[in-house]
């Protein structure tokens, strides 16, 4: 039989319209900012693919007064309906620029052009259109009439989903008629700077956007500012942990979505090809990095090894390489930092006693990857199951009864998400009931809508983004 | 003839539907508003509060289980309960409170449980959502409680306030450890007296009597508490930050305590409960 080999199928990075250097935007404008300029590299290379300028304590003032001055003169006081249109105009401007977008992102993450193509960039652009529609309806959110915004907000949004991450902040609280300042990651920065060009594009109000790159530096004095009435943070539950005890005792309003270490729960009547296709999804979408990654696989017992040999099949047949191939199905780690974390973590997976697997699929020689890995035997002592690895690596344990697999995946002080796979839809409903999970995902996994909430229970952060619950975090209510 | 003499009552904690001592052995005189002994109380130490939060856990799959219905009726027997003991509570407010508003709080305290035994089984349909997501999946949204609630109660208000910051609790299905207002405690030890025969499982509320500087610092810190209303505690910046710990959520509250007799809104319920979004796919 003929054996049709792969050709590459490469995105052009010319699309990107890649400039030499990025500046900060504060209150409408492209600044130089006073911080440290950073080099942000592709992960995938690890070329520098151009100079980005950071923010100082003094332009981190300035951007929260234009963010203020433009709460009280323009936007907190301008009709709903006038603010939804704006949004609209945002929505379809990303729409339009969806493919440079695309691209951008692909080469500053390191996520492969399919993900960012097809899930980052739409969902991004209807988180938007979706919270335009609000802007002019609040008196119906169940709030009460004429819910009030809280003002100024800072938001600190991470590498993984660094565009979507944006749009999931700046669209609700500016529907809700707040005015923001954002922090985008140290790492990815470029998205959020390409979205100010669109904001001048649609016309919008100096300062009631404003992003700010630069470190962690730069998201502590937004947490710390006087002038800032709410924080919204996306990221590692330590950090969030910092960030809560910083806002507490103040009026600043916070909310938080933090790590997670999801159980994806297979039983034995699953439809295993199906289940084995949304476990691989669940782990390995956008390399591993997603809070929400069903990264404990929870199988009956009686199924395990039927399980095993399918899913190491699946995986020997993914494509680990250039982000902006086509056919690329995972992509660079976002960072040498994160790379060392993954490795420091399945090391002790071994040394701990499981079994790892690591598919032997060609992995570049340049760049920072990390092979498709699934460890098998894991005890939930285990740091690897445990600790949020945040990368392509899989742990696998097992259980006897629906009880049993409901105890294993509850015993994590995180409560994200969580899957079920079952035909029995009565299984379904009681399990994903006892789940302390933010989100389950029954028979499918990583789903994200603007008009589905999403955020977690325990350490895994409070407040949820999305839906009508979601306004919740941006009126004061 | 001499005047017979009353019986006088030991005032007890209220932990896992028991009434033990503090296991300190501490007690504090406890005065009415004119400076008159009227009992001792249980002080409540570090010890206390662990069991009664292990209580209150062990107590939360049942109650957070249990249907709605049934704990609207639960919370209903409670206020029929109070009801009957409500010239009991009428005497122990205005000892503790003074002033001759005492039958009109005690009334409104009832009324408030009423109240907030009516939502358990409607607030899931004003929270939840059917979600119109953009393609073949039916995904929903139900709010579910938090877990156990730490409550610093009101110092002043001794019944309604403290009916006001316990009845949501709840009414979401969340579990509850309480510390009572220190210097007015006698109110709460009697209303855990009505919750001990109203059907509410053991352990779904635990009252404590102590001191809120001492106890609050271990409720907020503790691991297995999920949130933690600090309405009746001084230092509520350093609660907050002990809190920051476990990521609890930690209720936003007033400075001062609130007019207790304002009708009440929804936001308390709000507070202890949190979303879970389930999706699923459609299909042939």
């Amino acid at each position: 039989m003929a054996v049709f080999d792969y050709a590459p199928a490469p995105e052009s990075r010319d699309l990107a319209n890649l400039k030499p250097s990025y500046r900060p935007f504060i209150n409408g404008e492209f600044v130089d900012g006073s911080g440290e300029p950073l080099k942000t590299i592709n992960p995938a290379t690890e070329e520098v693919l151009a100079e980005v300028g950071t923010a100082s304590l003094s332009d981190v003032d300035t951007a929260v007064k234009a963010a203020r001055r433009a709460y009280e003169k323009v936007w907190g006081p301008m009709p709903g309906a006038e603010r939804a249109k704006y949004l609209f105009r945002i929505a379809r401007l990303i729409q339009e620029r969806s493919r440079e977008l695309a691209v951008l992102e692909s080469l500053d993450n390191g996520k492969p052009i399919k993900e960012s193509r097809d899930s980052d960039l739409p969902i991004a652009a209807a988180h938007f259109f979706y919270h335009a529609g609000w802007a002019d309806k609040l008196d119906y959110a169940g709030f009460g009439p004429d819910p009030k915004p809280l003002g100024v907000a800072g938001q600190i949004i991470p590498w993984n989903f660094p565009l979507l991450m944006l749009a999931w902040k700046i669209a609700p609280a500016l529907a809700t008629g707040n005015t923001v300042v954002l922090k985008p990651a140290e790492t990815t920065p470029l998205t959020a700077l390409v979205f100010a060009e669109i904001c001048q594009q649609a016309g919008l109000p100096p300062g009631v956007v404003n992003i700010l790159p630069g470190a962690g530096d730069v998201g502590q004095l937004l947490v710390r500012h006087l002038d800032i009435d709410k924080i919204a943070f996306t990221g590692s539950t330590e950090v969030g942990k910092l960030i809560q005890r910083e806002v507490a005792g103040t009026s600043k309003r916070l909310t938080l979505e933090l790590g997670g270490k999801a159980a994806n729960i297979v039983f034995d009547d699953a439809p295993l090809d199906q289940a084995v296709e949304g476990v691989v999804n669940g782990i390995f979408f956008n390399q591993g990095h997603v809070c929400c990654a069903g990264s404990r696989l929870l199988v009956q017992e009686s199924i395990v090894d039927e399980v095993m040999d399918k899913l190491r099949y699946r995986v020997s047949t993914m494509r680990i390489g250039d982000p902006l191939d086509k056919n690329t199905d995972i992509g660079a780690i976002n960072s040498a930092t994160q790379l060392t974390k993954i490795r420091e973590l399945v090391e002790a997976g071994e040394a701990e006693g499981a079994h790892r697997w690591t598919s032997s699929c060609p992995v570049p020689e340049r760049g920072f990857f990390f092979a498709p890995t699934v460890f098998s035997d894991v005890h939930q002592s285990m740091r690897i199951a445990r600790e949020e690895i945040f990368g392509p690596v899989l742990s696998v344990l097992t259980f006897r009864t629906p009880s049993e697999a409901v105890t294993k995946a509850n015993n994590t002080p995180y409560g994200l998400s969580a899957g079920i796979w079952s035909e029995k839809g009565s299984r379904i409903l009681s399990v994903a009931n006892k789940l302390r999970a933010g989100v389950v995902w029954a028979n499918t996994f990583n789903r994200f809508d603007p008009a589905a909430p999403f955020g977690g229970y325990q350490e895994s952060g409070f407040g949820r983004e999305g839906g009508r619950i979601g306004l919740e975090g941006y009126l004061s209510v | 003839m001499s005047e017979r003499v009353t019986v006088a009552k030991t005032y007890k904690l209220y932990i896992g539907g028991a009434f033990p001592r503090s296991e300190s052995g501490r007690v504090y005189p406890v005065q009415d508003n004119k400076g008159k002994f009227v009992a001792n109380a249980a002080h409540a130490s570090r010890k206390d509060v662990r069991d009664a939060v292990s209580a209150a856990r062990k107590a939360f799959p049942g109650w957070s289980g249990a249907t709605a219905y049934n704990r609207g009726q639960v919370l209903y027997r409670v206020a029929e309960m109070l009801e009957g003991r409500r010239d009991q509570f009428v005497a122990e407010v205005t000892a503790a409170e003074g002033g001759r508003r005492g039958a009109s709080i005690v009334d409104a305290a009832i009324d408030r449980w009423v109240w907030y035994a009516g939502w358990t089984d409607k607030i899931a349909s004003v929270l939840g959502a059917a979600n119109p997501v953009a393609g073949p999946y039916f995904s929903f949204t139900v709010p579910e409680p938090t877990g156990v609630v730490g409550v610093l109660a009101p110092q002043q208000s001794s019944l309604l306030g403290l009916v006001s910051v316990l009845a949501p609790v709840l009414a979401t299905g969340c579990t509850a450890v309480v510390v009572s207002s220190e210097e007015r405690p006698l109110p709460a030890i009697t209303l855990s007296e009505v919750l001990a025969t109203s059907d509410l499982p053991a352990g779904v509320a635990n009252i404590l009597t102590g001191r809120a500087a001492e106890l609050g610092p271990w409720l907020a810190s503790h691991g297995d508490v999920n949130a933690l209303d600090p309405i009746g505690a001084e230092d509520r910046g350093a609660l907050a930050r002990e809190a920051a710990g476990t990521v609890k959520r930690v209720l936003a509250v007033p400075a001062e305590e609130p007019d207790w007799t304002a009708r009440p809104d929804i936001s308390r319920l709000r507070r202890y409960l949190e979303a879970k979004t389930v999706w699923h796919p459609m299909g042939d």
